[in-house]
């Protein structure tokens, strides 16, 4: 087990919060492993301590592999960034997304603004549709009044005057996502995934 | 033989292949399994692969600034197939191969040189049409083994029982290229099947046992085909023989060098012409570059699609288009039009698909807007004219069996194919003016048959017709859709300007069947032993009734058309070079479904003598 934790620097937490956040997100094992021990941590050192413990445990774990990871694997490997990079490289080829978003907007007219917009949209729906399949995560439409017996805090969120206990009762304001299926590109060995876009030449 | 455990139908099109494959039932009592779709790994940009349902038919020579072109069973390749290619196609057209089909049954050129692409730079090396094809099964069949048989040689896709599709209107000459192609990528278990029967068995396999409900006894099925660079028409004729329902091809169409590609590159014209207006009446010129003008062709299809979708019940006026310029200045560099409803209608709807009578036949104009270099594109754009055409010409397909002569071949029932076809609004024309013509004679309309994937349809029914071969599924009979004839010049004093009379010999009848031969009698050639002897030859898709050996010596011109010269090199052998020697032709139809022209010596010096005869070998004009 590591010793005593030090707090990290602000800017290494959010370095660390970024690259993690999309880990997470694309690596499913690395999620799964990450997830595991939180939900064993525990029970295994029979603490029935409540939510504080469990949550410093995630914590160690989380730094313990991540420094695992740098540590084992130096240059060799695809870096952790791969997966987002892809998905950014794809909105960039379908929808000119990092085009846009590094553009200098304000001194256009709206027009403008809205051509470039249905480029965008039209390439990066493409994109999306193709690779992520995505579900609302409740099936109601928006306004509707719903009770929930329960909330599950990955799903739902509470706004508003937020108290007691439930079943909750409120309108649904947004219906969420849900990301049931994603299927990313595979990377050619040697490929940079950090090119999202290519420079052109034209001869 | 192997063992093969599937059945793979390949849909090997001029924009794009697919591959569909099902076991092949061990227990015949088994319930027939349905035909599934192969996801094709392939290089969708660079260093970049996914797989998906389409590959599209593209072949992309890399250029040493590309690196290699890794795949995950080759990391070192030099030219790339598939997604990546036809996106190349757009940044370094000179590198790349569209269209390879239609080049393989391109009469006026030699299909086994090194010819694409067509202008391409000194360090290109070029590659036959031929190759291409072969390049592309060669990608289907690397990924067959990567994804399904996973390095285990008794599931390679090479062992497996093939079906490889082509248009119903591929002469005898570009069905033998492209089973060379086939059989140069290894393949060894290989079936022809014609791409409009191939949409008419999926829809049978769609459709289970339920599809006797819809298709009986008398019915004319006509299948419409339209896909992106070709259109292909068949006639099956649904028969009663002594109480059993028996499917006949009764008639195909010409080979039609016209899709949807050509109907987005009218309207992306049409709208950068309108461009240009506006743009000079607000004082400004406006000149687009190839890549927007690639762009302006992608967003004038997706605004096709929407518009002849029919899903907004005709409510939309117009379809917004923006065209991003090439540089990283997304916003102001970005050009903004919109496509109306009535462009749309104009440009493909009565540009394309026409309201004609059923007189009306396709014209010999050339329509600039729809050629490119080398290809012979169809020049009339009309797929209604052709169509009416077709029927007319094969008017009396159906009259041996009982039924009377009439102007018109008369379809009762349409299937329709090809992604064209998607669009409710066009099948709605189509079958309207069939209707119509119906109408003039009295008849019926026809019925539209519903319920395929217009996509994916002809891989699908090429794996659902493997399974009808294995005796799990009715077969659709047909043989050849042409005769063939030899040409044979009569023995008369030249006149200058003036061709000698030459006399058709037919050497292979009408709906000749897979696995038959027959012997040519009475038409005995001369060949000279060491030397090239060419002979004029000719196919003829309404002479139903020539039988073999039958010498016909005047035809109407559009009966018959003359296909590129046959080649027949006889190996001096055991005989003097310079000799003459009379030689009889047999033909044959290989279990394949090509054609197969055999010269058999009158006096051989050895058992069984005979050679291949070579079918165009070269082109002319």
């Amino acid at each position: 087990m590591v010793p005593p934790v030090a707090p990290l620097p602000f800017f290494t937490r959010l370095w660390f919060a970024w690259a993690v956040f999309f880990k997470v997100l694309f690596d499913g094992l690395f999620a799964a492993k990450l997830y595991t021990p939180q939900l064993e941590a525990p029970k295994q050192e029979e603490t029935p301590k409540l939510a504080e413990k469990p949550a410093e445990i995630v914590v160690e774990k989380v730094v313990e592999r991540v420094i695992e990871k740098v540590i084992e694997k130096p240059a060799a490997g695809p870096p952790p960034t791969d997966a987002a990079l892809q998905l950014l490289a794809l909105f960039q080829r379908e929808g000119r997304f990092v085009d846009f978003l590094e553009e200098d907007i304000a001194s256009f007219a709206d027009a403008d603004i809205g051509a470039a917009a249905r480029v965008v949209h039209t390439g990066c729906r493409k994109a999306l549709r193709e690779h992520v399949k995505l579900e609302p995560v409740r099936a109601e439409e928006e306004g509707v009044k719903l009770t929930l017996p329960e909330v599950d805090p990955n799903e739902v969120k509470l706004t508003g005057n937020v108290q007691g206990k439930g079943p909750h009762t409120g309108v649904l304001r947004h219906r969420g996502w849900k990301a049931v299926n994603i299927t990313l590109p595979t990377a050619v060995p040697g490929h940079d995934a950090r090119v999202v876009a290519q420079a052109e030449v034209e001869l | 033989m192997s063992n093969p455990r599937w059945v793979v139908g390949i849909d090997l099109g001029t924009t794009h292949c697919a591959l569909a494959y099902a076991p092949i039932p061990t227990d015949d009592t088994a319930r027939m399994p349905a035909p599934e779709m192969l996801t094709i790994p392939q290089l969708v940009a660079q260093g970049t692969i996914e797989a998906r349902d389409l590959l599209p038919s593209f072949f992309y020579v890399a250029h040493e600034s590309d690196g290699p072109q890794a795949l995950p069973w080759d990391p070192n390749r030099s030219y790339v197939v598939g997604e990546h290619a036809r996106a190349r196609g757009v940044d370094a057209p000179a590198r790349v191969i569209a269209s390879a089909k239609s080049w393989l049954c391109h009469p006026s050129v030699d299909r086994r040189s090194a010819i694409l692409p067509p202008g391409a730079p000194e360090d290109v090396e070029r590659i036959s049409p031929v190759e291409a094809s072969w390049r592309y099964l060669e990608h289907l069949i690397e990924a067959w083994d990567h994804v399904v048989a996973k390095g285990d040689p008794e599931l390679a896709l090479t062992k497996q029982s093939v079906v490889l599709t082509v248009p119903a209107s591929f002469d005898a000459s570009a069905r033998e290229l492209t089973t060379e192609a086939a059989y140069a990528a290894g393949l060894e278990d290989l079936t022809l099947l014609e791409e409009p029967q191939a949409a008419f068995y999926a829809w049978l396999a769609g459709r289970g046992d339920e599809w006797r409900k819809d298709v009986t006894a008398g019915d004319v099925v006509l299948v419409v085909d339209v896909g992106g660079g070709t259109s292909d028409f068949s006639v099956i004729a649904a028969v009663d023989k002594g109480g059993e329902l028996v499917l006949e091809r009764v008639a195909v169409g010409d080979h039609i060098l016209l899709g949807g590609d050509n109907m987005d590159m009218l309207l992306a014209h049409i709208v950068e012409q309108k461009m240009i207006a506006e743009a000079e009446e607000a004082g400004r010129t406006l000149e687009l570059d190839r890549w927007q003008r690639i762009s302006l062709q992608h967003a004038a299809r997706g605004a096709k699609e929407k518009l002849l979708s029919g899903l907004d019940d005709g409510k939309a006026k117009s379809a917004q288009i923006a065209i991003a310029g090439k540089g990283s200045k997304l916003v102001g560099g970005t050009l903004r039009t919109e496509v109306t409803r009535e462009e749309v209608q104009q440009a493909i709807v009565d540009g394309f698909f026409p309201v004609v009578d059923s007189a009306a036949r396709p014209t010999t104009r050339a329509r600039a807007a729809l050629t490119q270099l080398g290809l012979p594109f169809a020049q009339d754009p009309a797929v209604t004219k052709h169509l009416a055409a077709l029927l007319a010409r094969h008017a009396d397909a159906l009259a041996s069996s009982g039924k009377k002569a009439s102007k018109l071949l008369r379809p009762t029932r349409i299937l329709f194919n090809g992604g064209v076809m998607k669009s409710p609004l066009l099948r709605e024309r189509v079958s309207s003016c069939i209707d119509a013509w119906l109408g003039e004679e009295n008849a019926e309309g026809a019925r539209v048959l519903e319920g395929a994937d217009l996509d994916l349809a002809v891989a699908r029914g090429a794996a659902a017709y493997g399974l009808a071969r294995l005796g799990r599924g009715i077969r659709i009979r047909g043989g050849t859709a042409r005769a063939y004839y030899v040409g044979i010049e009569g023995a008369v004093p030249a006149v200058p300007g003036m061709e000698p009379p030459v006399t058709a010999l037919c050497v292979a009848p009408f709906g000749m069947e897979e696995g038959t031969s027959a012997d040519v009698a009475g038409g005995e050639l001369g060949v000279v032993v060491g030397e090239r002897v060419n002979f004029r030859f000719f196919g003829s898709s309404v002479r139903r009734k020539d039988p073999v050996g039958a010498a016909i010596e005047r035809w109407k011109k559009e009966e018959i058309e003359e296909l590129p010269p046959i080649e027949v090199d006889l190996p001096a052998e055991g005989r003097t070079r310079g000799d003459v020697v009379p030689v009889t032709l047999r033909s044959s139809i290989t279990e394949v479904g090509t054609l197969l022209l055999e010269a058999v010596p009158l006096e051989p010096k050895k058992k069984d003598e005979r050679w291949k005869v070579e079918l165009s070998v070269r082109g002319h004009d």
